[in-house]
């Protein structure tokens, strides 16, 4: 007692001052939390300006039932009318076909990385690849493709290439969130499975990925998103075509992408211009369902990534 | 042995049958460990086939190539002989990049810490994903809406940065009124990678320790002093590197570069202002896929694709190396974990 | 018909570091047999030795012999997926599969294993939950996920789950010690009166709890840290916490240890 109080200036009855910290501190936290928030501000305009702009040119097409089945064959850009059937069954089908061949890979892939490869040097190895996979661009992956498929197998452009084109792109994403969502299933469970007698497949398939269902859904979904909005591997992989085709083997393929692309240099007229943006808002509109049904799905998922 | 086991209880007959220990069958095990092993080895396999074949097509073209392919700013691969280099595509692919990164990384930050650290909690989360939304804009609108409506309002700017700063070559201020420059095409960019460098910088900042932010909050410190100290410090090579992993998807966009930037006529003087037309190794390809025809030609732009895919992994694999090098929750690997942490920790404890 | 486990000079290695050494030891078949310790001793660690679990981890070996009714588990041809079928095990939290119900939980063991008889399924679930005196307080919910249970019955429920698959053996690594005392006390009932049928081997901390529910009891030490554990002494319950023969044995119990 008598220490603390020799060691303390003086009991000279002066209140705490609590009221606050000098002028300059307050004043550079002020200043502080204003920029920050204007950072935010400022990441959003570019948002709601770009959604404003689509929906308000897009909107009016998309309520003619015509847009929904019909396509622009014989249509020019002088001329009103057609729909973006063809396109939109064009987008769907490379969407689809590329799922079906990236999602196996991946989730396998991702099961050989949290299940079996843990610390191995093979493990790394593939960790590395996947992560250049994830930064390689879109064009150099169509590069690629057009490389094998069609200068050294010699076969056409159609919309099955840029399915392969979009497996690159597609592969690493739902790999590594199926790879997060394993490693979030608890070893207890595992464990527990092991206990009973279970060999290790059984295990992965019946206990860990039921458990991590939930998160492998969102991820395909992610990316799913991702590739449809792609639009360099369409450039190069596929032919425009006005027309309805759902052979991804046979002849040029329409997609959402490609229709924008291919009236963007005819704003000036309106028929095309409306063409233009109701597909860019059909686009836009497809890849936010993807994402919000994917963040639905998370939230009902077993294993919550936080 | 069997004394004690003698008096079995009813339910469970006193066989004396032995226990069977033996294999089980694992063929499921085989197979399915296969399957898991083969796609891991697929997924080096097509990273190894993308630069196999990408240099395969590429050699025959650069061998018959006239011109210097890294020096160069020719670009006539149909020519006869051909004669092409990448020098114009390399600095306009780097600089929009470039100038991207350093416009969004300072917003990309301030974002990042108003969702972790300002907004109501209850508005934090609707907030982050409404910038995740960014990411989810394909690439062509991106393109459409920053050539029609953006780049009229970044006029003046340009205008402005021209007179002021015009003297230095790359701000020099072009001839013609066009918007279709690299300077537009950089601050669309900035807006599409901003959602990534957003997305890492949060949870980065997210991370920091509970006892580094007390501490320096019982310090006596404000909110922006104590993200001073505590957070930005703690959160730095994860923004260092999330800067790079924007940068190489700004390095690799295609279909918004490919509207926005004017290509400048063959004819004219090459350009190095930021504020002329130009063009970039994505959109000079992308541009040029009609001209794919002759297997000659398609390896001017194979290998031009070449070169984009080997910066982009050089800058990627920079940005993996920060994280694993300085990650602030620690990747280090583990050979023995669980049971083994625990017998370690419960050493320690001793 | 429980088993009789004899352990011969067994030593337990993760890599390079022995995290158990030289233990031998006979656990008699229809018993409790409890391991206490200080943490970190290696109960834990052998207990899992006892059905090669440990091996669910790289790098972990053993050395020595487990004899279970005179099989050995380290005999090359003898599989650790078939050693765990025979050798059940309850773990320190409880696990339940989160996205099975409680009936599915209970039948785990056998639909994982190949087994579809629906019949057969339903007696093995209510013999099981009868046997882990959790029945009669999940008879009505059966189809309700084994996560809407409390701690206790989830605990119950993954001992229901073990018990299903008629091991000869449980081994449970500190049951309780996640859970309540009344849980606590309502698995201590149920250990009593799974050792009419099984072998029950426990890892506790808690000595009182060791003295209440086992038969005989184990004491494992270190001799100093980053040195391996050791079985010190082993006997009849009674014995150990009224008369133990080693000084190391009567420091722990009477709380003068570390």
């Amino acid at each position: 007692m008598t220490t603390i109080a020799a060691n303390r200036p003086a009991m000279d009855g002066k209140a705490l001052d609590l009221t606050g910290k000098s002028g300059s501190r307050a004043f550079k936290n002020t200043l502080a939390t204003v920029l920050i928030g204007l950072c935010f501000l400022l990441a959003l305009i570019p948002l709601l300006w770009i959604l404003w702009t689509v929906i308000s040119k897009g909107y009016s097409l998309l309520f003619d039932a015509a847009w929904w089945s019909e396509s622009q064959r014989g249509i020019t850009v002088r001329r009103e009318g057609g729909g973006a059937y063809h396109a939109i069954m064009g987008t769907l089908i490379m969407a689809l076909i590329t799922a079906v061949i990236a999602v196996p890979i991946a989730i396998l892939g991702a099961i050989y990385l949290v299940e079996y490869g843990k610390g191995t040097k093979l493990a790394r190895a593939v960790s590395f690849m996947i992560d250049i996979l994830t930064g390689v661009p879109s064009i150099v992956a169509a590069l690629f493709i057009y490389a094998v498929w069609i200068t050294i197998l010699g076969f056409n452009r159609v919309g099955f290439a840029v399915s392969l084109a979009l497996v690159l792109l597609m592969l690493p994403v739902v790999l590594r969130s199926t790879e997060e969502m394993l490693k979030l299933v608890p070893d207890e469970l595992r464990e527990a499975s092991y206990a009973l007698g279970v060999p290790k497949w059984k295990t992965i398939l019946k206990v860990v990925i039921p458990t991590a269902f939930g998160g492998i859904v969102t991820g395909v979904m992610l990316g799913l998103a991702r590739v449809m909005g792609e639009t360099a591997p369409l450039l190069i992989l596929v032919g425009y075509s006005k027309n309805i085709n759902l052979n991804p083997f046979d002849g040029f393929q329409g997609a959402l992408p490609t229709m924008i692309n291919q009236d963007r240099t005819e704003l000036s007229l309106q028929p095309a211009a409306d063409r233009v943006w109701a597909a860019a808002l059909t686009l836009i509109l497809l890849v936010l369902l993807l994402n919000l049904l994917a963040r639905l799905v998370a939230r009902f998922s077993t294993i919550k990534s936080k | 042995m069997s004394s004690t086991d003698g008096t079995a209880p009813p339910d469970r007959p006193a066989d004396g049958k032995k226990l069977e220990l033996g294999p089980v069958g694992h063929l499921g095990d085989r197979l399915f460990s296969g399957m898991a092993h083969g796609s891991g080895g697929l997924v080096i396999l097509i990273v190894a086939f993308v630069g196999i074949f990408l240099l395969a097509l590429a050699i025959p073209s650069l061998a018959r190539n006239e011109s210097s392919f890294l020096f160069s700013r020719v670009w006539e691969p149909g020519a006869s002989p051909p004669r092409f280099g990448i020098a114009a595509l390399f600095y306009t692919t780097l600089i929009s990049s470039i100038i991207a990164m350093v416009i969004a990384v300072p917003i990309a930050v301030g974002v990042a810490l108003f969702t972790t650290y300002y907004a109501p909690k209850r508005l934090a989360a609707p907030v982050a994903h409404a910038i995740d939304l960014l990411a989810a804009v394909p690439s062509i609108i991106y393109g459409l809406w920053g050539i029609l409506f953006f780049a009229p309002i970044l006029r003046p700017v340009i205008n402005g940065i021209g007179s002021a700063l015009g003297w230095i070559p790359i701000f020099e201020k072009p001839p013609t009124a066009d918007v279709g420059v690299v300077f537009t095409a950089s601050v669309v960019l900035a807006i599409m990678i901003l959602p990534v460098v957003t997305a890492i910088s949060r949870e980065i900042f997210a991370q920091t320790p509970i006892a580094h932010r007390e501490g320096a909050l019982a310090l006596g410190a404000t909110r922006w002093e104590m993200i001073r100290t505590a957070v930005l410090p703690y959160g730095r090579s994860g923004v260092v590197s999330a800067s790079m992993l924007g940068l190489g998807r700004a390095l690799g966009e295609t279909v918004a570069v490919l509207i926005i930037l004017s290509v400048p006529n063959a004819n004219d003087p090459w350009n190095s202002s930021i504020f002329a037309g130009g063009e970039t190794f994505a959109s000079k390809i992308a541009n040029n896929a009609a001209e794919f025809d002759s297997p000659e030609k398609t390896g001017a732009y194979i290998a031009a694709g070449l070169v984009l895919f080997v910066v982009t992994f050089l800058v990627n694999s920079a940005a993996r190396l920060i994280v694993a090098r300085s990650a602030p929750g620690g990747k280090r690997p583990r050979k023995i974990r669980r049971i083994g942490d625990k017998a370690q920790t419960e050493g320690a404890a001793l | 018909m429980a088993k009789r486990i004899e352990v011969s000079g067994l030593n337990v290695y993760y890599g390079d570091f022995k995290a158990v050494e030289d233990v031998s030891m006979t656990i008699e078949p229809r018993s409790v047999t409890a391991f206490i310790g200080p943490s970190g001793c290696g109960k834990s660690t052998y207990l899992r030795t006892l059905n090669r679990m440990h091996e669910v981890l790289p790098g972990a070996r053993v050395e020595g012999k487990v004899l279970l009714d005179q099989q050995d588990l380290y005999a090359s041809g003898v599989d650790p997926v078939a050693v765990r079928r025979v050798v059940g095990m309850v773990f320190q939290r409880p696990n339940p599969f989160p996205t099975m119900t409680i009936f599915d939980n209970v039948a785990s063991g056998l639909k994982l294993n190949g087994v579809k008889d629906r019949k057969k399924l339903t007696e093995v679930v209510e013999k099981s939950l009868v046997g882990a005196n959790l029945w009669n307080e999940v008879k009505d919910r059966l189809d309700k996920p084994g996560a809407s249970l409390s701690g206790g019955q989830q605990q119950r429920l993954c001992i229901a789950r073990a018990i299903a698959v008629e091991p000869e053996v449980i081994l449970m690594d500190e049951p309780c010690s996640a859970l309540d005392p009344i849980s606590t006390l309502a698995i201590e009932d149920l250990i009593e009166k799974l050792k009419d049928r099984f072998t029950v081997v426990i890892v506790t901390h808690n000595m009182q709890q060791a003295a209440r529910v086992s038969d005989q009891t184990g004491f494992f030490n270190l001799a100093a840290t980053g040195k391996p554990g050791r079985l010190i002494e082993m006997g009849a319950t009674k014995q150990i916490f009224s008369n133990p023969t080693e000084k190391a044995t009567e420091d722990y119990i009477t709380g003068r240890f570390g």
